[in-house]
């Protein structure tokens, strides 16, 4: 049911002009390899493998790059309430730190902004592609998408009703160029990492009714260099909650 | 507000940082009219934790009274103008583990849960002022403090009962007493208990409230000895004799003590061979960890006793005698200290008059003066057991 189905996403990256620096480090790189391995010297072996190398690159270059994350947490409420949070997807901001809005359109459609670096605003719609009542809901961008991206999420009961084990996965395929760099350098670098820690989040959210945080905090003097590592930390931590009248935490929990 | 900054190793500075303020709807701020310096302070002060950074508000042993709370504070539980003494560990109360009271393992306090995965597997709950590692968290050695699930941590005190008596309700006197709890103490037992400080002075009082017949302290430090035996305790001073294994052996008629507690942990002293090697590896930063109190407590601790480790550790211990350990069949409790389960209880053997915990205290000092007294707390000069700071007054 939930087989990982890497759909072929068509790039924007298969028009000729795009194709040349690939065809030049192909081209060259292999020409250098065969030149290489026909001087029969130790030079030649270097230059043999400089060319392979080179080759290799231009293979990747410019071509679409698929990402696949999966992640599970043992979160301590009923696997109606994790899902029925997670179905509101207004909430999803609240727990994914990159996204920073969710707008729903209709039943099905939702529109899903995220600020990438510089300001720059990266838009797309998904649409419910499966869902089942307190059990798992599926999304995917739609067909012509600027971005192709899919996800699913599974509530099923934990053992000795300990609670939810929520189960996540997420699928996306980013583009060479400037954009694809532009998505990479969001989603790109850690997707494991990136999802566990927002499930993290939907856990503490559910728990707790608060992520925990740091984030703004006093402290005293720091030299630049400490600073500037402690930024790049503190910018994983970002300060949400949801609000009062949508409080997951359900009085009964509470102690 | 003023706030005592750990700058880096042998180096605290009282900073002027702007006030706290609430980040998350279960925050509460605290004016904190009492703050001490911990023996778990002296690890950060002497660089031994890892994940510090510089300018860390540090301190973790607070009370004082609420004057903000959040928007999810439920008023029924803790309100402006409350006075609190508030635990070192924050807890959400929600998880499986808070809800089997098992609150110094909360799973959502820690921000950088991801960082003690790395080290440790899974992360335990945030602590205040105790690296970023253990969350990060602004400490209490300050005039403010934010206290994060505050419905849950800080325990009311009522009027009449001063600071001094109720302030090491915050870590040190539960501490000391999940250590003797996890001795598993039986009538007529006989308890160890490694270093004198502050945690083991309310060890060997609780050891007692708990049934020991026997309670035997090891130092070196002779203000700390004569303390141990005030509270009942028969003293070795492990610097006057060859073993403290064998002399626990024949004191306790070839069988050994019970239970053996590690109040020491990290930063042990000795004199073995595994002991220097420790300290050449620590000072390399190899280890962080000298365990020789913790091999110490398993080569004495009689068959199939029992080892309580309240002393803290960090990562990783070479040398431990595991084939001991295993085949006079030990068992091992320990870890950060479950506050809420202890804090009331305790309070009410202080209203009772059963204890008065401001025996331990040494120094009273205006927090200006904490850089000092990190040293002097460190080095025990000038007869020093407990240094407790007022963050208002100012140093004459």
């Amino acid at each position: 049911m939930l087989s990982e189905s890497v759909a072929s996403f068509p790039t924007d990256h298969n028009s000729f002009s795009a194709k040349i620096p690939k065809l030049a480090l192909l081209a060259g790189g292999s020409a250098l390899a065969a030149y290489g391995i026909a001087r029969h010297s130790k030079t030649g072996i270097g230059l043999a493998a400089v060319g392979s190398l080179m080759a290799v690159e231009g293979t990747r270059l410019g071509s679409t790059k698929h990402f696949q994350a999966r992640s599970s947490f043992a979160i301590n409420c009923a696997p109606g309430d994790a899902y029925r949070y997670w179905r509101k997807f207004e909430n999803l901001p609240s727990f994914m730190s990159h996204l920073s809005s969710v707008r729903v359109i209709d039943d099905r459609r939702s529109e899903w902004t995220v600020m990438g670096p510089l300001a720059a605003k990266i838009q797309w719609t998904a649409e419910i592609a499966d869902e089942q009542q307190d059990e798992l809901i599926a999304w995917r961008s739609t067909p012509g998408a600027l971005f192709q991206f899919s996800g699913w999420v599974e509530f099923r009961p934990d053992t000795g009703g300990r609670g939810a084990v929520v189960t996540a996965s997420m699928t996306y395929s980013i583009p060479g160029g400037a954009l694809g760099k532009t998505i990479a350098s969001i989603f790109g670098k850690h997707p494991e990492f990136l999802l566990r820690e927002d499930l993290r989040k939907f856990k503490a959210l559910m728990e707790s009714g608060e992520v925990p945080t740091t984030a703004g905090q006093s402290h005293g003097k720091r030299s630049k260099l400490v600073s500037a590592f402690h930024a790049v930390r503190s910018k994983q931590q970002k300060t949400v909650h949801c609000p009062l009248a949508e409080s997951p935490m359900t009085e009964s929990r509470a102690l | 507000m003023k706030a005592v900054c750990w700058m880096g190793t042998h180096e605290m500075r009282v900073e002027n940082v702007p006030d706290p303020t609430i980040l998350n709807p279960r925050d509460a701020i605290v004016r904190i009219t009492s703050t001490a310096i911990c023996g778990s302070d002296l690890h950060l002060y002497n660089g031994y934790m890892p994940t510090m950074e510089q300018g860390d508000i540090v301190g973790h042993e607070f009370m004082g009274e609420v004057v903000e709370v959040g928007s999810r504070v439920d008023r029924d539980k803790l309100k402006v103008g409350d006075r609190v003494v508030v635990p070192f560990t924050i807890a959400c109360g929600n998880c499986f583990f808070c809800q089997r009271q098992l609150w110094s393992l909360c799973d959502n306090t820690n921000p950088n849960a991801w960082i003690a995965e790395k080290m440790m597997g899974y992360t335990p709950s945030g602590l205040f002022g105790y690296t970023h590692m253990m969350g990060g968290y602004a400490g209490g050695q300050a005039q403010y403090a934010r206290v994060p699930c505050a419905d849950v941590g800080p325990l009311k005190i009522p009027p009449g009962i001063p600071d001094e008596k109720v302030l090491f309700l915050s870590d040190i006197f539960p501490t000391g007493y999940m250590g003797a709890v996890n001795c598993d103490i039986q009538k007529g037992d006989t308890v160890a208990i490694w270093g004198c400080g502050p945690v083991a002075q309310f060890a060997i009082r609780s050891a007692f409230m708990l049934g020991a017949e026997r309670v035997i302290a090891i130092d070196c430090v002779p203000e700390r000895l004569e303390l141990a035996q005030k509270g009942g305790a028969e003293t070795i001073n492990f610097k006057e004799v060859d073993s403290v294994v064998e002399a626990l052996r024949d004191t306790t008629g070839n069988r050994g003590p019970d239970s053996c507690m590690d109040a020491v942990g990290l930063e042990a002293s000795g004199h073995s061979l595994f002991f220097l090697i420790d300290r050449a590896k620590q000072a390399l930063r190899i280890n962080m960890d000298r365990p020789e109190v913790l091999r110490q407590c398993v080569m004495a601790c009689r068959k199939g006793g029992t080892v309580s480790i309240p002393g803290v550790y960090a990562g990783f211990a070479d040398n431990i005698p595991i084939g001991a350990l295993m085949n006079k069949a030990l068992n091992i409790k320990t870890g950060q200290t479950h506050m809420m389960r202890y804090m009331r209880p305790l309070l009410e053997r202080i209203e009772r008059g059963e204890i008065d915990p401001s025996f331990v205290i040494s120094h009273h000092v205006p927090i200006d003066r904490a850089p000092e007294m990190y040293r002097v707390f460190r080095d025990k000069l000038d007869h020093c057991t407990k240094v407790v700071m007022d963050p208002w007054a100012t140093a004459a």
